[in-house]
């Protein structure tokens, strides 16, 4: 198989509570031909897309990131849907902004940035990149009969315009790529409804509520697992159901666990979604 | 077809476009009618009751159609596209050339009886029933249709499918048992006691002259499933203005019943969301649909004389009910019909529980609301229709952003286009309720009876 190189933008989550991901990213990478080559140096995202953007100096972190992508060459990917949400939308407000581009390339010393990039999501790598026929061809071990809700949340869709991973109303790569390894996704109404996000600093009961009906929703619909693209999505998920007996929650994974497992290279008991999960 | 006498093209058989030609053909003067759907009416004859007086839209309506069905100055084309307009070289006439649609029916030799209809084994979803009802394969669009003549859907008709196939050889010419292979069905044909089906008919083509057009092209609703987060196009329950017209209308599929499509029960919440799709220039169209307000109202009040005990609920921006009547029919339906009226938009819609929910505001109350729905009624944008992009293009006539017609001068001169000699009525220039239209087809006659007597053109007595 031929192999593809991408350069990689872990971010800081992937180095701390989420290394699982990153872990089942760079295997599944592997096993499809992804080669995802980290950046040399790079630096935190900055975790939020500032809504006042008329401060350039809120866009320096990730437009670093951005200048790195930029030097290592071809396409940057990222894994952490925040991340990917920061760093997108910073480099279309450059794209689209020649002033503040300037303005920007006269603080960092790293640049000048070009303005071209377009950071991307390993989902829409596996998506456009290599298709769901290459996925299917993969698959050793099929997930038949096992029901999986897609969970987007808000961070990987929108704003949709200028997002555009997927529809931002009726979105269809998790479906998709769940149906790939031979699962079936379930009928979800809260799948891209917000978790609470960053709210888990500030107001943690707004987000228990939040994330409490996300998880409820998933379980209406039969669901024995939640798929999901974003650490603070799982976290906010799981602790929402901290107070449950441990074999009654619903498990939380990353749709990259659905891959190793598919893929063969993660052991299938090492699924949360065959261990607790309902009839 | 007198040829010396001088006449006018109408494009356009809704309410809008029969006016102007009744107000052409009284005057003596001959109209030619031209529409795309089997029959006439548009979409007022989709309608249940009008806004504000609760008129039954069929009642009112059929005296129009039967009158253009009957006139002896009014031509009509239905079934039939325009496919080309050139100017005569001196500038004050059209050449025309319009399309008419194979029928599969000889009209000459049918007489309305409906065996056909009756006989046909085959159901498809209904655009005239909007996705809430079926027709037949063979089909007129109601019963009170004008004319009265059916039409066959190729598209879906097992006949004519297997009659293709033989011809162009995907299924053998012959049979396993050595006989010429024959096309399967044809039900109506057999039933039909005057043989007027016609399997081998064409697409015809006329040619024309005419003095003066008018364009009555009429509006669509946009579709749902745009809207996703309303679960338009996914939750059957979710549907348009014009599906609910259909399930309060006494003609329509439940035989005016307000049952819900999912599970054919009956709904006792029905909530109604306005401006969907309009004056939101990010998700739809920037103007405002103008006969939502009303027409959400009127399906509020019918809704409660339908399912006694029933509640409606209404999300609005604000309520614009300009028009003579209108505050009045508002204020029935607050007061003495008590339907809920919360001023804020909807977030969401989505399924739980065999019902829906709807997430929405109340920015009066300053909180966030959750009514739980048996039924969702969105009040579609109104747009145009696709061939009013191609007759503007034909005839170069200006667009706004919306893509409706644009009247020489939208103030003073609305009728009137670029163009001379060519005029508007109706919701192809914008929206518009039914006087609106109405009055408006009147004055798109009156400058067409205008230049053709100025053209020197006699009217017949």
């Amino acid at each position: 198989m031929a192999s593809r190189t991408y350069a990689y933008f872990p971010g800081c989550t992937l180095r701390s509570h989420a290394h699982e991901y990153e872990r089942q990213a760079l295997a599944a990478g592997q096993a499809l031909g992804i080669d995802l080559v980290e950046l040399p140096e790079w630096n935190c995202c900055g975790a939020t897309f500032p809504l006042n953007a008329e401060n350039v100096m809120d866009l320096i972190a990730p437009a670093r990131v951005l200048i790195a992508g930029g030097k290592a060459g071809g396409d940057l990917v990222t894994l952490c849907a925040v991340c990917f949400h920061v760093l997108r939308r910073t480099a279309n407000f450059l794209q689209t902004h020649p002033f503040a581009l300037e303005r920007l390339n006269a603080f960092v010393e790293e640049g000048p940035y070009d303005g071209q990039l377009r950071p991307r999501h390993l989902l829409e790598v596996v998506r456009d990149d290599l298709g769901w026929a290459e996925i299917r061809q993969r698959v050793t071990q099929p997930q038949a009969g096992v029901r999986l809700a897609a969970y987007y949340g808000c961070m990987l869709l929108r704003p949709g315009p200028e997002i555009g991973l997927d529809d931002p109303e009726q979105p269809s790569v998790l479906e998709n790529l769940i149906e790939a390894v031979g699962a079936q996704a379930t009928s979800f109404s809260h799948s891209s409804e917000c978790c609470g996000s960053y709210l888990a600093a500030t107001q943690p009961g707004a987000v228990e509520r939040a994330s409490s009906r996300v998880v409820e929703a998933a379980r209406a619909g039969g669901a024995a697992a939640v798929i999901t693209a974003c650490p603070l999505c799982k976290y906010n998920l799981e602790q929402a159901q901290r107070g449950q007996p441990e074999e009654s929650r619903l498990p939380v994974a990353y749709f990259t666990q659905l891959l190793t497992i598919a893929f063969g290279v993660d052991a299938p008991e090492s699924a949360p979604w065959i261990v607790g999960a309902p009839a | 077809m007198s040829e010396a006498r001088p006449s006018a093209l109408v494009i356009g058989a809704g309410i809008a476009g029969i006016q102007a030609a009744l107000d052409i053909a009284n005057s003596g003067y001959r109209a030619v009618l031209v529409e795309s759907e089997p029959s006439i009416g548009g979409h007022m004859a989709q309608l249940s009751e009008t806004f504000p007086t609760l008129d039954c839209s069929q009642c009112i309506l059929t005296p129009r159609t039967v009158e253009v069905g009957h006139h002896a100055n009014i031509d009509l084309r239905t079934y039939s596209l325009v496919e080309d307009i050139r100017r005569s070289k001196d500038g004050s006439a059209f050449q025309v050339r319009i399309r008419r649609k194979a029928a599969y029916v000889d009209w000459s030799k049918c007489t309305g009886c409906g065996a056909c209809q009756e006989k046909c084994p085959f159901k498809v979803e209904s655009d005239f029933e909007r996705g809430v009802g079926v027709r037949k394969v063979i089909y007129t669009l109601s019963p009170q249709a004008v004319p009265n003549k059916p039409v066959i859907d190729a598209e879906h008709c097992r006949y004519l499918i297997s009659k293709h196939e033989i011809e162009s050889g995907t299924v053998a010419a012959l049979t396993k048992s050595g006989k010429p292979a024959e096309p399967k069905c044809g039900a109506c044909a057999k039933f039909c006691p005057t043989e007027a089906i016609d399997w081998d008919q064409k697409d015809t083509y006329e040619e024309l002259e005419v003095g003066a057009i008018v364009l009555a092209t009429g509006f669509d609703l946009m579709s749902p499933a745009q809207l996703g987060e309303y679960g338009g196009g996914q939750l059957p329950d979710v549907v348009d203005g014009l599906a609910f017209e259909r399930l309060l209308a006494a003609s329509g599929p439940t035989a005016g019943r307000v049952l819900r499509p999912s599970d054919g029960q009956e709904p006792r919440n029905v909530v109604f969301i306005q401006c969907c799709g309009s004056r939101d220039p990010a998700r739809g169209q920037p103007h405002c649909s103008k006969i939502c307000c009303m027409y959400t109202a009127k399906q509020a009040i019918l809704y409660k004389h339908h399912v006694h005990g029933g509640e409606a609920t209404v999300f609005y921006i604000d309520v614009r009910a300009a028009g003579k009547g209108y505050e009045e029919f508002l204020q029935r339906a607050q007061v003495q019909e008590q339907v809920n009226y919360i001023r804020g938009k909807v977030s969401r819609v989505y399924a739980e529980n065999g019902h829906l929910v709807v997430k929405g505001a109340d920015t009066l109350g300053h909180r966030s609301v959750d009514v739980i729905a048996d039924m969702v009624v969105l009040a579609m944008a109104v747009q145009p229709r696709p061939e009013t992009r191609r007759l503007a293009e034909m005839l170069d006539l200006a667009i706004d952003d919306s893509g409706f017609l644009c009247g020489l001068d939208e103030e003073l001169a609305p009728i009137e286009t670029l163009q001379s000699g060519v005029f508007l009525a109706g919701t192809v220039q914008g929206p518009r309720d039914i006087p609106e239209s109405v009055a408006q087809g009147s004055a798109a006659a009156g400058k067409v009876i205008q230049r053709l007597r100025q053209q020197g053109g006699e009217a017949a007595a």
